[in-house]
């Protein structure tokens, strides 16, 4: 099964990246090419096997955490935003959403 | 006899005249920031901040004065610029991060930093450690306009390996001592093994990711990378420890002295060759510096056992669906609001985010993001990811397998030695496919090395992979070291 540029359109989207027409030429065939060596995966056999996700689960039971919800971060604002792209009055721009 | 040079001394010695007063803090961090500027054209620094190395130089000379030292006090070593740093900008080698300022320091910065080592800066590194050659770095290093290659001290033609290329080089040119480095495929070993250098990835888990900039989350492991196992040792041990509250896979587990059993017996020592490992994709100048490394291991009594990985060529397709849907997810965060890039002309919002990341992402973050959109997306996410993390597990039972005939497992770290910058062109698949014998230790999660095996084609350095069970660093590092013992390659340098 071979990706079309509708495809690479459609996920660029699902991505948000903006790629100008030959960079979508050239992620298609490079996609393709991937998905190629993906095709052996697909063919396996995995009937009745769990997904892994955090490996050492494959010997012994992995708890995921959940700690209290409580705040423990002192409030440092100017710290965090100092890196922003754009701020006023400490809060976030970003342009018009709503009318 | 003279004096070996500061920067020929390792952690150990170093560690070692420090707290004997041979040797300042101050001293120890302006000889390896001399010798940074003096070898910038190897492009293995992204940043540099003297005054602030210098600050906790001094520092640790007031500590190492008043007998309150760390195990570590006063030695120079540099991050991965993966790790979060507040005295030096953070990039990830991206344009995204460009003169990212960090508010807080990485966990396992913060624990060296309490073990006494003073940061000389951060290391080049491929676009968030999505690369096996340096050559996907998007920022220019120290002494440099641009974005330039990070070139391979043993021969300035080649490329370094990566993603921890930066941190490969750093060591080899002996520009550090030690520093850090970051495995989410085999980014420590891969470059550990073209730059004639030791470094070791734990146990998934074992290593808080509190503060690395995230790649994979199932997958990356900070890790240390140095000359010689037992200063890996003393590193790992400072670096690792549970921080449950600010890592929700960070394992429970006690920090433990991973050199306690560096110079233990190999007598009886079980060592599995899996037949995968060895088969044609193996370069014959690198088959026969492992193979000459394994002698020397039946020589210390060790005993060779034929095993096998049957999906070791899977791990690859594997791999690149599971990294880059994590990858993909991961990397939404960069959308130009919070930190980071933002485009200049833009419209509305969505142009903003669509441009903003058009614009800050290179070529291959670029491609991964869009084959992890692809394959978490609906109606195929059971068909890719989820029949991925299925062979994963079949991939972890497989070592399971093994382990049951053997202590450890010995293989190449790479199927050849370093090439040439630029050999690889265009074609990301073939930086894939030359990782196949570190990705199969990465999807099960197990801890790994690489460690100086001898000499290839051109020179060039050969790593032998030590692949060990869970939790069995200390194992690891005790064979590396036996090695060692018995071998020179780890002392040799390229300069």
């Amino acid at each position: 099964m071979a990706l079309t540029p509708q495809d690479i359109g459609r996920i660029a989207h699902l991505a948000r990246l903006e790629l100008a027409p030959q960079e979508s030429e050239r992620m298609l065939t490079q996609l393709n090419g991937f998905f190629d060596i993906v095709e052996r995966m697909r063919a396996v056999d995995t009937q009745g096997v769990e997904p892994l996700a955090h490996p050492v689960a494959a010997i012994q039971d992995v708890q995921l955490r959940l700690r209290e919800d409580v705040a423990s971060e002192p409030n440092q604002r100017e710290v965090n935003q100092q890196s922003a792209p754009a701020v006023e009055r400490g809060l976030f721009l970003v342009p018009k959403v709503i009318e | 006899m003279t004096q070996p040079a500061l920067h020929d001394l390792g952690v150990a010695q170093l560690a070692t005249e420090l707290r004997e007063r041979r040797v300042s803090a101050v001293e120890a961090a302006q000889h390896f920031l001399d010798r940074a500027q003096t070898h910038q054209h190897l492009g293995a620094f992204v940043a540099l901040n003297e005054e602030a190395t210098l600050a906790q130089a001094r520092a640790a000379d007031a500590r190492l004065a008043a007998g309150t030292a760390g195990a570590l006090e006063g030695v120079p070593l540099a991050h991965k610029d993966i790790f979060v740093t507040r005295d030096f900008p953070s990039t990830a080698g991206s344009r995204m991060l460009a003169g990212y300022r960090s508010p807080f320091d990485a966990t396992v910065v913060t624990r060296l930093a309490q073990a006494g080592c003073v940061t000389l800066g951060k290391l080049n590194c491929d676009e968030f450690a999505m690369g096996s050659a340096n050559e996907n770095s998007a920022v220019a290093p120290v002494g440099f306009d641009a974005p330039a290659p990070v070139r391979n001290p043993w021969d300035t033609s080649r490329i370094p390996g990566g993603s921890s290329g930066g941190s490969a080089v750093a060591v080899a040119a002996r520009l550090a001592p030690a520093v850090t480095g970051t495995d989410t495929g085999g980014s420590i070993r891969q470059p550990a093994s073209f730059c004639g250098i030791t470094g070791i990835k734990p146990t998934y888990g074992r290593a808080s990711r509190y503060g690395m900039i995230a790649f994979a989350s199932s997958l990356d492991q900070a890790g240390p990378m140095a000359r010689s196992a037992e200063d890996c040792a003393l590193l790992l041990s400072a670096m690792c420890g549970p921080d449950p509250d600010r890592d929700s896979t960070s394992l429970d587990m006690p920090t433990e002295d991973f050199g306690r059993s560096l110079n233990d017996s190999l007598e009886g020592l079980r060592i599995g060759i899996p037949a995968e490992f060895f088969g044609e994709g193996l370069a014959p100048d690198v088959r026969a510096a492992v193979d000459g490394a394994l002698k020397e291991y039946e020589k210390l009594g060790a005993k060779l056992v034929p095993i096998s990985l049957p999906r070791t060529e899977l791990s690859i397709p594997v791999y690149y669906i599971i990294a880059p849907a994590e990858a993909s997810s991961n990397l939404s965060r960069f959308d130009g609001v919070k930190f980071g890039h933002r485009a200049k002309d833009y419209g509305d919002l969505l142009d903003m985010y669509k441009r903003t990341r058009a614009e800050g992402f290179g070529d291959e973050v670029k491609r991964r993001i869009m084959i992890g959109a692809y394959v978490l997306s609906h109606g195929y996410y059971d068909a890719y990811y989820l029949q991925a993390q299925k062979i994963r597990r079949m991939i972890a039972d497989d070592f399971q397998n093994a382990f049951k005939d053997c202590d450890l497992i010995a293989g190449p770290a790479a199927p050849t030695v370093a090439w040439k910058l630029g050999e690889h062109g265009s074609d990301p698949l073939a930086d894939y496919l030359a990782d196949i014998f570190t990705l199969p230790g990465s999807l099960a999660g197990l801890p790994g090395m690489s460690v100086p095996a001898g000499f290839g084609e051109g020179g060039m350095p050969v790593g032998l992979q030590l692949i060990g069970n869970y939790f069995q660093e200390a194992r690891l590092l005790n064979a590396a070291h036996r090695l060692q013992q018995a071998t020179d390659f780890h002392l040799r340098s390229p300069l």
